[in-house]
């Protein structure tokens, strides 16, 4: 049986057969989809092997260093195969987010060679890039014989290519002129809305918001007439983290930006008219219906609101909506929908967050750290993650047009791939990227929390915000 | 025979280079902790007298005192200032009195006492971060147990640290939750160590209880009160773990202590020019205030020994 299942298999990978039909053989052998699926990866990788020499650093010992995430919980599952595929040992090391980015900074700063690659997200390659921690793996992508065949490059969304590249010349646009590959998009978010059909089927509301006023509307009933729930979770911790996902698509949507780039200098926008009446609104929001103690709230309280029951809607991460979708008080009960928080914009322009990969400049085995990069950001293990992990969203065109996986997410995930369609083409990260992007975004996020404590109003704390970046850009030559 | 007065001539010499060389190599262990710590400490002055991001390499460049400079016209700095000291002001003081409260309670040595003693350290033996995330638990307004006995004498919808008009209450309660056991445990030690003549003589001529505790207990007893509060004073002024788990030095800049700006300035914004200048200014103020303590510990030394 084993001898005709691998048949069955390879003749799916060589293109002389259809899933469904493989599916439907499998099925007559008496073996269960997580079989089917096992050994159809394991056909791909013999696939993968054929035509790459993926042995050539046999024998090496890559270190990791990871965040504990679904998309690390798919590359453990299959991460047998690459050691098959390669004759390579992996060993990684897990930190919560809460303290990962700490250690990446801590590792990398002191020069240390004992990570080869790890996890990082496009808006650190901004600090890491110039201080010359990272790779520019841009060479390695090019090299054929550094990187396999059908390793397929151009099949990852161009948006995310374009994101995590950077010239490093501030306000410089991403993916643009002399830009460096400084990590290889390995998943991603983008922000949209995720509801609560039974809480707003309590709340008697029929739809999920079309604009930013109607969500105000709607959290406001939520929190006034369903028991122990508020309205709109969003995050509000002192962290660039709070600024990223709901606040900068809303803020984006109303044509504002963060900087003005005049002859390579910066100088700061997010007090502009459209700044200033989006974030009036977004303040309003928060303190008519957001959490009590919002301030204190990151994406996991965020997250965990909605599968608890205690918020009826979300506007941050859609994969943050997707994960409270299973496992939860309130699963089955999470619904998706593409939110343009502006009425007179055209569509919805989310900002994104990309897990990436990068590699360690002082890694003192970057071709073999290479393999292992183009393994786990290649098709055949985005196709493995998501057709049977939470590897979600994938970077892949052809990961996106996967029958399976479509087919997956629709029966478990209803209107999550609407949703996704509807925000993908309008998302693209929305930050100016420079250097000191993680300085600049706390003090925002700190001064979202005393306009939000009615410490002080929104036109006059953004235009002391301004202010105060002008200043700090000044100081370090960059406006 | 010969050989014998040869070693005789020579073991009183090596006896000698022996006895003076014992000083160093007793003092060897002292001056190696010694440089472990100097080391690092001259490179964070030296790194503060540079403007050095790590992501800006190019703009890296020695600027003398410009670190320094920068923060007097800072509002940043001075709240942050500020906030330090109020800080440990609130926690020490509070501490204090808590503190030398329950160690007079736990002043005689009986078993319930002793029980009682043993059972109040306990806070101090949980980490100060699994402090903090058990408060932010029971201070979440919408299940906390903290927040539920505070809405049943009409406080309701209280913020606890999400709000900057009581984080900083917050913050504080946890330190005293964690760190009062530790003043109490060394003013219990001081009270039991004081000689009871005093008291006895005081008891005999009917002495009210209030002018012993302010007449004899307090001043026999101002040596451990200044070596508990200097205990508590560095370590507070330093506080850390407590304030960056419950709020990250929020909301807005309200508990933006030394070391939470410090370790963001590093950690986060990979600042390590302003990131030290921030250490060292925390040094010289924790180097003052140390100096003040100890210099009144050794004046009370000087005239209980001119007393006796």
């Amino acid at each position: 049986m084993h001898r005709k299942a691998s048949d069955l298999t390879s003749a799916f990978v060589g293109r002389r057969m259809g899933r469904r039909e493989l599916v439907r053989r499998m099925g007559q052998l008496g073996l269960s989809a997580a079989a089917a699926n096992f050994l159809l990866n394991r056909a791909s990788t013999r696939v993968l092997a054929a035509d790459f020499d993926w042995k050539k650093h046999e024998g090496t010992s890559l270190q990791l260093l990871m965040n504990k995430h679904p998309y690390l919980d798919a590359m453990v599952a299959n991460l047998d195969n690459f050691k098959e595929l390669t004759g390579m040992d992996v060993q990684y090391d897990v930190f919560p987010e809460d303290v990962y980015f700490d250690k990446v900074t801590a590792t990398l700063s002191s020069g240390s060679s004992q990570y080869d690659a790890f996890m990082t997200g496009a808006y650190q390659t901004w600090q890491y890039g110039p201080a010359g921690w990272l790779v520019d793996m841009a060479e390695l992508i090019g090299d054929a014989e550094m990187t396999a065949p059908n390793y397929d490059w151009e099949d990852i969304l161009p948006n995310l290519r374009a994101s995590t590249a950077w010239s490093g010349v501030p306000g410089a646009a991403l993916g643009g002129d002399g830009a460096k590959q400084w990590a290889i998009p390995w998943g991603f978010e983008l922000n949209s809305l995720s509801y609560n059909r039974r809480i707003f089927e309590q709340a008697g509301i029929a739809n999920p918001p079309k604009d930013l006023a109607e969500l105000m509307e709607q959290a406001v009933k939520i929190t006034a007439d369903v028991p122990d729930v508020y309205g709109i979770g969003v995050r509000g911790s002192r962290s660039w983290a709070t600024i990223h996902p709901g606040y900068l698509s809303g803020f984006s949507n109303y044509g504002a930006s963060d900087f003005n780039v005049d002859n390579g200098k910066l100088t700061a926008a997010m007090n502009s008219d459209a700044g200033k009446t989006f974030t009036r609104q977004w303040v309003e929001m928060i303190q008519n219906s957001g959490p009590r103690n919002w301030s204190t709230y990151t994406w996991y309280q965020v997250g965990t609101d909605l599968g608890a029951g205690a918020s009826g809607m979300i506007y941050d991460a859609d994969i943050l909506g997707y994960f409270q979708n299973g496992g939860t008080a309130e699963a089955g009960n999470i619904a998706y929908s593409a939110f343009a928080p502006n009425p007179e914009a055209d569509a919805p322009t989310p900002n994104v967050w990309i897990w990436s990969l990068g590699m360690n400049a002082n890694g003192q085995q970057q071709d073999a750290a290479w393999y292992f990069v183009q393994w786990a950001s290649g098709t055949e293990h985005g196709l493995f993650g998501a057709r049977t992990m939470d590897f979600v969203n994938p970077v892949r065109q052809s990961v996106w047009e996967d029958e399976e996986f479509r087919a997956r997410i629709a029966k478990s995930y209803p209107g999550y791939l609407e949703q996704y369609e509807a925000s993908a083409p309008g998302s693209k990260i929305y930050f100016t990227p420079q250097p000191l992007f993680f300085n600049l975004t706390t003090e925002w996020a700190a001064s979202l929390q005393r306009m939000v404590a009615n410490e002080v109003p929104v036109d006059e704390g953004l235009d002391q915000l301004a202010e105060s970046v002008n200043g700090q850009l000044k100081s370090a030559g960059l406006g | 025979m010969a050989t014998r007065a040869g070693e005789m001539a020579t073991t009183p010499r090596r006896r000698s280079a022996r006895h003076n060389l014992l000083p160093y190599l007793l003092s060897l262990p002292a001056l190696l902790v010694c440089i472990g710590i100097l080391i690092p400490f001259f490179t964070a002055v030296w790194y503060s007298l540079q403007r050095y991001n790590l992501a800006l390499p190019f703009t890296r460049a020695f600027i003398w005192f410009d670190n320094y400079k920068e923060f007097l016209s800072d509002a940043r700095f001075w709240n942050t200032v500020q906030v330090s000291l109020l800080y440990t002001f609130l926690t020490v003081g509070i501490e204090l009195l808590l503190g030398l409260g329950i160690a007079m309670l736990l002043r005689r040595a009986t078993l319930l006492n002793n029980i009682m003693s043993v059972a109040l350290m306990l806070p101090l033996m949980i980490a100060p971060a699994i402090a903090s995330l058990m408060w932010k638990l029971m201070t979440n307004p919408n299940f906390g147990i903290l927040s539920y006995l505070v809405s049943l004498v009409g406080l309701e919808n209280f913020k606890w640290a999400s709000d900057p008009s009581t984080a900083l209450l917050t913050v504080v309660l946890v330190d005293v939750w964690v760190y009062t056991p530790f003043m109490m445990v060394l003013l219990l030690a001081g009270l039991r160590a004081l000689p009871p003549q005093p008291f006895e003589a005081a008891e005999l001529d009917g002495v009210p209880a209030s002018f012993v505790f302010f007449r004899i207990t307090l001043p026999m007893l101002t040596p451990y009160i200044i070596t508990a509060s200097l205990f508590r004073m560095l370590d507070s002024i330093q506080q850390f773990d407590i304030i960056y788990a419950m709020t990250q030095g929020g909301p807005g800049d309200t508990l933006l202590v030394f070391q939470v700006a410090a370790y963001l300035e590093f950690f986060q914004y990979t600042n390590v020019g302003r990131s030290a200048a921030l250490l060292m200014v925390l040094w010289a103020i924790t180097f003052v205030l140390s100096n003040l303590f100890i210099k009144q510990w050794l004046r009370l030394r000087e005239r209980a020994r001119g007393a006796a």
